[in-house]
Parts: C-alpha cells; sequence; structure tokens
C-alpha cells in the first residue's frame, strides 16, 4: 500500500482500529494526549502510533516533553485529555508485565546484588523471583558480566550498573520495551552495543520506543519518529517521510557562467564560487536537467542531496526548536 | 491484571524486598536493642531513685519530754501502728525534759549526729512540735493522735475482726478493666509511636535511588504503598516479638510473676487477639497517613522536619483517646470509636471495660476501609505531585508540591 506524503501528517499516522495507514498493528496509539502541571501544559495534543516490532524515536530537546509523554504511554501518569492504547489495553498498568521500561534517571536498590537486582526487577513484571534470579545469572553471564552477579549494585562502576538496569529491563522478555533517553551517559563503545541490542530486540519482534536529543541516533535506527517539541508533535512517521518533508538540495557546477538555461534555475539559487546551489524543483530533476542540456549550461557536475532528518528537524520544528535540540546534545555530551 | 491479586502480588513483591533489607541490614540490631536504652536508663534511675528515698524517707520524731511521757508515746505509736493507714514515724528519746526545763528543739534539729526530722516537746496534754513547715504540716495530726492515745489511762482494745475475702466486686471489676483499658492504650501507643513514624521516611530511598520510576511503570502505585506498609508492619511485628520474648524470659529468669492486671471484658485471648489486630490497624492508619505525607519529602531533612508535627498528631489522637475514656456516653467517646486513626485506641479500650464481640468486628472492618481509602489517596497524589518529570520538581518543596501552584514543571 502506497502512503501519499501528506497522510503522514503532523499528528500522526493513525488509521483507528489498532492499525496504522499502512495497515500495520500497532503497539501504541494515543491520540490528543494533553497532560498539564500547575497551569503549565507540557504535553499538547499528543497523537502518536507505534507499529508493532518497530523501532520509534521521539526526538526533541530537554523539556519538550518526551518523559511527560513517554510516563503517559506507561501509565505513571494519567493524560488530562486524550486517549491512549497500549498492547492492546486502555489502561497501560493492565500490561505492564508485557512492558519492559528504563527511565532517565537509572536507579536500582544499591544493597542488592546484580543477580538479585534483576530478579527483583523481573518479580516486579510477574516472574516468579527464582526464575528471575536464575535468568539475571543467565543474562549477566551471557553479557560479560558473570563475574560480577554477586556483586553489590553500590560496589559497580556506573556502567556496570547501567547494565544491570538494562538486562532487568529486558529480564521478562516484554512485547514493548520503552526507553526514556538510553543514550544518555553512555560512553561510545557503550553506545554502540546498545545500538546492537536494540535492533536485536527488533529484529525480535519487540516494538522499541524510545526518547533521545540526538539525531544521529533516531536517524541510525529508527524506522518511525515522531518530532516533539514545546509538547506538540508536529510530525510523527516515517524517517523517510520527514527527510522528504524537505525538497532535495541541488549542487550544480556548469561550464558556462550565464544562458538561456539560467532560466530553469529557481530564483532563489544561490551561487557560491563554482556552484549553484537551489532546492529541487517541485516538476523533478528531468524539466531540469533537460533544460539545461537545450541551454548549453556544460554540466560539470550535479549531485541532488536527500535532507538528512536534522535538516527536516529545523523545517518541521522550527530554528528555535532545532538550537534547543543542539543545546540538549551539548548538555549530555 | 490489575486486580486485587495482581495487587496483592505486587505488593508483597514490594514487602518482600523492603523486609529483607531492613531485617537483613546491620542497623537493625540498634532497632531492636533501642528500647532497652530507656529500660536500663529508667532502671538506673529507679535504682538510685530508691536509695536516696530509703536515707531520706526514713524520718524519725525525737522525744524531748519527760521519761514517763516519752515512754507513753513510744508505747501508743506501738499500739497504733498498723491500725491507721500510711507509716507513722519512728520515735527516739533525746533527752528526759523535766516540766519547766527547757530544750533547745531547734539545736536538736541541727545536730547532725542525731538526726531526727521532728522534735516533740511540752507534756502529753500540751504537746509542741518543732520541725519545718512541711514536716509540721504532715505530722501535727500524728502527733496529736499519738499523745492522745498516750493519755488515755486504759489501754484501748481492738475487737477482731472477721474478715471474709470475695474475689472482687462490681466496682473493683469497673475500676480494674479501667486500667486495663488505659494500659492497653499506653502499650498501643508506644508500641505504634515507636514505630509507625519509620514509614515517613519510607520513599525517601526510592525517590533518592531513583528507582521509584521503575516501580511505578511496573505496579500499581497504592500495591507499592501496601506492600511497604506491609514491610514495615512485619518489621514492626518482629521487634514486638523479639522485645516480648525477652521480657517474657527475664520475667521467668527473675521467677517473678507479672503484676496483677484485672481482666478485661472479653476476656485475655480475645483481647490479646484484638490487641495485635487493633496494633496493626493503627498502625496502617498512621503508617499509611505518614507513608503518603512522607512521599512528598523528596529528602532527609524534609523527613526529619515532619516527624515532630507527625509524633505530635500521634500524640493527639492518644490524648484524646485517653481523654474518651473518662466519658463513657458522650459525644466524645462515640467520635473517639469513630473517628478512623483514634477507633484501634478507643476500641481495645472498649474491649477492656465490655464483653460484646460484635462491635470490633464492624470497628475492624471500618478501619480496614480506611487504610484503603487512605492509601489510594496518598497513591494518586503521589502520582499526581511527585510523579512529574523535569528540573523544577526536585527543587519545591513539601507545602509547594501539597498546595502549590504555579510552579514549572514537566
Amino acid at each position: 500500500m502506497k502512503i501519499e506524503l501528506g497522510q503522514w501528517r503532523a499528528g500522526g499516522n493513525l488509521a483507528g482500529n489498532g492499525v496504522d495507514l499502512t495497515g500495520r498493528e500497532l503497539a501504541i496509539e494515543a491520540r490528543g494526549l494533553v497532560k498539564r502541571f500547575d497551569g503549565f501544559t507540557a504535553v499538547d495534543g499528543v497523537d502518536i502510533a507505534v507499529p508493532r516490532g518497530a523501532i520509534y524515536g521521539i526526538l526533541g530537546p530537554n523539556g519538550a516533553g518526551k518523559t511527560t509523554t513517554l510516563r503517559m504511554l506507561l501509565g505513571i501518569i494519567d493524560p488530562d485529555e486524550g486517549y491512549r492504547r497500549v498492547l492492546g489495553a486502555e489502561r497501560p498498568t493492565d500490561v505492564a508485565r508485557r512492558i519492559g521500561y528504563l527511565p532517565e534517571e537509572r536507579g536500582l536498590y544499591p544493597a542488592m546484588k546484580a543477580y538479585e537486582a534483576i530478579g527483583f526487577l523481573a518479580a516486579l513484571r510477574g516472574v516468579p523471583l527464582k526464575e528471575g534470579r536464575r535468568r539475571g545469572r543467565e543474562l549477566l553471564e551471557a553479557h560479560g558480566l558473570g563475574y560480577a552477579a554477586d556483586r553489590q549494585i553500590r560496589q559497580m562502576s556506573k556502567g556496570m550498573a547501567q547494565t544491570v538496569q538494562l538486562l532487568g529491563t529486558l529480564v521478562h522478555e516484554p512485547d514493548l520495551v520503552v526507553f526514556d533517553e538510553p543514550f544518555s551517559g553512555l560512553d561510545a563503545l557503550n553506545q554502540g552495543k546498545l545500538e546492537r541490542m536494540i535492533r536485536d530486540l527488533a529484529a525480535r519482534g519487540t516494538t522499541v520506543i524510545f526518547s533521545t536529543h540526538v539525531i544521529a541516533h533516531a536517524e541510525r535506527l529508527c524506522d518511525q519518529v515522531a518530532i516533539i517539541a514545546g509538547g506538540k508533535v508536529p510530525f510523527a512517521g516515517p524517517v523517510d517521510v520527514a527527510r522528504d518533508r524537505l525538497r532535495p538540495q541541488v549542487r550544480l557546477e556548469t561550464r558556462a557562467q550565464d544562458g538561456p538555461w539560467r532560466a530553469a534555475l529557481p530564483a532563489d539559487a544561490r551561487h557560491e564560487g563554482a556552484f549553484w546551489f537551489f532546492t529541487l524543483p517541485e516538476s523533478g530533476v528531468e524539466p531540469l536537467l533537460r533544460a539545461l542540456i537545450e541551454g548549453d549550461a556544460g554540466i560539470l557536475s550535479l549531485s541532488i542531496e536527500r535532507a538528512g532528518l536534522h535538516d527536516a528537524f529545523v523545517a518541521i520544528a522550527g530554528e528555535a526548536a532545532a538550537k534547543a535540540l543542539e543545546e540538549s546534545a551539548g548538555e549530555t555530551r | 491484571m490489575t486486580g486485587w491479586t495482581e495487587k496483592l502480588r505486587a505488593a508483597l513483591v514490594i514487602a518482600r524486598r523492603d523486609f529483607v533489607a531492613v531485617v537483613f541490614s546491620k542497623t537493625f540490631i540498634f532497632f531492636l536493642i533501642g528500647p532497652a536504652f530507656p529500660v536500663i536508663v529508667g532502671g538506673l534511675a529507679g535504682s538510685i531513685g530508691d536509695k536516696v528515698q530509703q536515707n531520706v524517707d526514713r524520718p524519725t520524731i525525737g522525744l524531748a519530754m519527760s521519761a514517763a511521757d516519752a515512754g507513753r508515746m513510744v508505747a501508743a505509736r506501738a499500739e497504733l501502728d498498723g491500725r491507721v493507714p500510711g507509716t507513722i514515724p519512728e520515735l527516739v528519746v533525746l533527752a528526759d525534759v523535766r516540766p519547766g526545763e527547757a530544750f533547745d528543739a531547734r539545736a536538736a534539729l541541727a545536730d547532725g549526729a542525731r538526726p531526727v526530722a521532728a522534735v516533740v516537746g511540752g507534756t502529753l496534754d500540751a504537746p509542741t512540735l518543732t520541725a519545718p513547715r512541711e514536716r509540721a504540716r504532715q505530722w501535727v495530726g500524728v502527733v496529736s493522735n499519738l499523745a492522745a492515745r498516750a493519755r488515755a489511762a486504759e489501754p484501748t482494745v481492738y475487737p477482731e475482726v472477721a474478715v471474709e475475702e470475695v474475689a472482687t466486686s462490681v466496682a473493683k471489676v469497673k475500676t480494674g478493666q479501667t486500667y486495663t483499658a488505659q494500659g492497653a492504650q499506653v502499650l498501643l501507643f508506644l508500641l505504634t509511636m515507636l514505630l509507625a513514624g519509620m514509614v515517613l521516611s519510607n520513599l525517601v530511598e526510592e525517590k533518592g535511588n531513583k528507582i521509584i520510576e521503575v516501580l511505578a511503570a511496573a505496579i500499581p502505585m497504592d500495591a507499592m504503598f501496601m506492600g511497604k506498609l506491609f514491610a514495615m508492619l512485619a518489621v514492626s511485628l518482629v521487634g514486638i516479638a523479639v522485645w516480648g520474648s525477652v521480657g517474657g524470659a527475664i520475667v521467668l529468669a527473675g521467677a517473678k510473676s507479672l503484676p496483677s492486671v484485672p481482666a478485661p471484658a472479653v476476656g485475655w485471648p480475645l483481647f490479646a487477639l484484638l490487641g495485635f489486630l487493633y496494633f496493626a490497624m493503627a498502625y496502617l492508619l498512621m503508617g499509611s497517613l505518614f507513608l503518603s505525607i512522607g512521599g512528598m519529602a523528596t529528602t532527609v531533612r524534609e523527613v526529619q522536619t515532619l516527624s515532630m508535627p507527625v509524633s505530635m498528631f500521634q500524640l493527639m489522637v492518644f490524648f484524646f483517646s485517653s481523654y474518651a475514656l473518662t466519658s463513657p456516653g458522650t459525644w466524645v467517646e462515640w467520635f473517639s470509636l469513630i473517628f478512623p486513626v483514634s477507633s484501634p485506641y478507643a476500641m481495645l479500650a472498649r474491649a477492656a471495660q465490655h464483653g460484646e464481640v460484635w462491635p470490633h468486628v464492624l470497628a475492624l472492618g471500618w478501619q480496614g476501609l480506611w487504610v484503603i481509602v487512605i492509601v489510594r489517596a496518598g497513591a494518586l497524589l503521589f502520582r499526581r505531585t511527585v510523579m512529574k518529570s523535569g528540573p523544577a520538581q526536585g527543587r519545591r518543596g513539601v507545602w509547594a508540591r501539597l498546595f502549590g501552584k504555579g510552579a514549572k514543571a514537566y
């Protein structure tokens, strides 16, 4: 089924009845979520549709409403307005056993041993404690931390403790995993490991949704993103569709400096050095090429660059939100 | 899935974690030996006080009368001793003072070699008492009585009284049961005062180490509150069991029987059961209230600030229940029976005084209902006020979180 670009409108890709516009079954479906705190509207009419098995990113600067949105989707807080359905349940807490959640602010009981901590997190999600502890040892072993299974959390490095919590998030084999800023505080090596883990989860059919203010992570990992700024979601849909919101950029180098071919260039084309820069006209590349050839421009080079997610973010959310996003990423670094 | 069974399961997961964390911590031993400190201090203070009292309160009255009068006074004391309530001071003859002779009573009182608390001089018809004001007021009647007895020409014949002892009387039972009720209230208050305050700081750990959000996402918040209350109740019961066992062992080792406590109206076995149940209810009611209030605190400092008004609140509830005990049948008693947090105290006192059982079933149900209401309200308040993201939240005080408006949190 081919979806017209305009259908991935600002505000989501919901088709209703628990499926998205492509007919994929949804793990998360939310419409018009609103949350106010003390008169301040933190989230203002958010629509999100996360297909089952997708890797879905919520991209926005600090304070945009990412965490509040995730908390509403998880049932930690209730929306003041709007509707949400998670794994088919209108009350997310009803399906808490099928969800894994890694909050932005990591935390474990310091006196617990690593395998006990994983067992405890499993028990919270309905796995018998003994079984959870057994799985905890297995997972620690599988991730190279078997030697630290009996070590107390307080005796571990921050990175090790984060890994323990991550394993605790996945120990009950959830259908949906929610990560809030999962890459913050991780070094490049561990960020890479986490990216692989997210891909593996999705490959096994697990739905993964994560918030981030780092565009590169969203661009590398996500099938779909929701761009959030000031509590609103101006775009939610496939990453490719977001990029296609911007016309491709053309870089042209010609032998001739002037001629009738110039009429084929848009009025706002910039000439810098030997190159012309302009947005690919709505009519497409073929009429442009024809006009350049027939007008004897003498094409030396011509490249058409598709917009990146960063450019899409700027175009969709605005310069101010993009600047805030960069500042957020800077704070994290 | 979030039915009662699921909530109970989740509550037990939390309760187990908290119970193990507290009971198997090194500091738990201090919790267990904590009550020993006031007992030791009280014992030491008591024994020192006793010794001082023994030295101070063995008063002696010196006699400065003629030898005959003095002899009759001593005989009169021996005759009256045991036949009047209280203790008659010892009498010692200081000097044989004949009529017309002078005796310096003030000098005798100041004489450290032979300390007396008062001096009786003069004659049996006109005795004089020289003593400090308090002693003089205390003993003037005694001296008058002794002199009157000593003056009598014939010894008084005291008839034998035939005594028929009965187990009790209605008046004695009522009075005794009131004492039992008061004692039970005091014990209940001491235990809840000692233990319920602990839950104030219970959520600070979770908030401090950031695990609160994981818990909130995984289980219903009221299940978490219930789990924490169950855990602390279990910890309290461990403490009570240990203290009770040690206390019992000491009593047995000392081969001393417990002081005779009047039997409560419902009988000892049921009273003990009700005592346990009302302790649990008092603990859960106070605990749920304190947990909800403490849940608003983000730091240990805030918890410490809250602990004083919370203790005062407990004291007020106790005083109110005690006052209600003295006003049977009035609206005060009824209010203390119905008001949820005072109800366990008032109902335990009632168990000591009245034999009906059904009101206790009703009261326990009522109190249990309020535990659920407070826990749910506390959990709701916690979710609404604490589970917000953003940096502004951490800096807001308890008051602002409970009642404030306009602060930015996202």
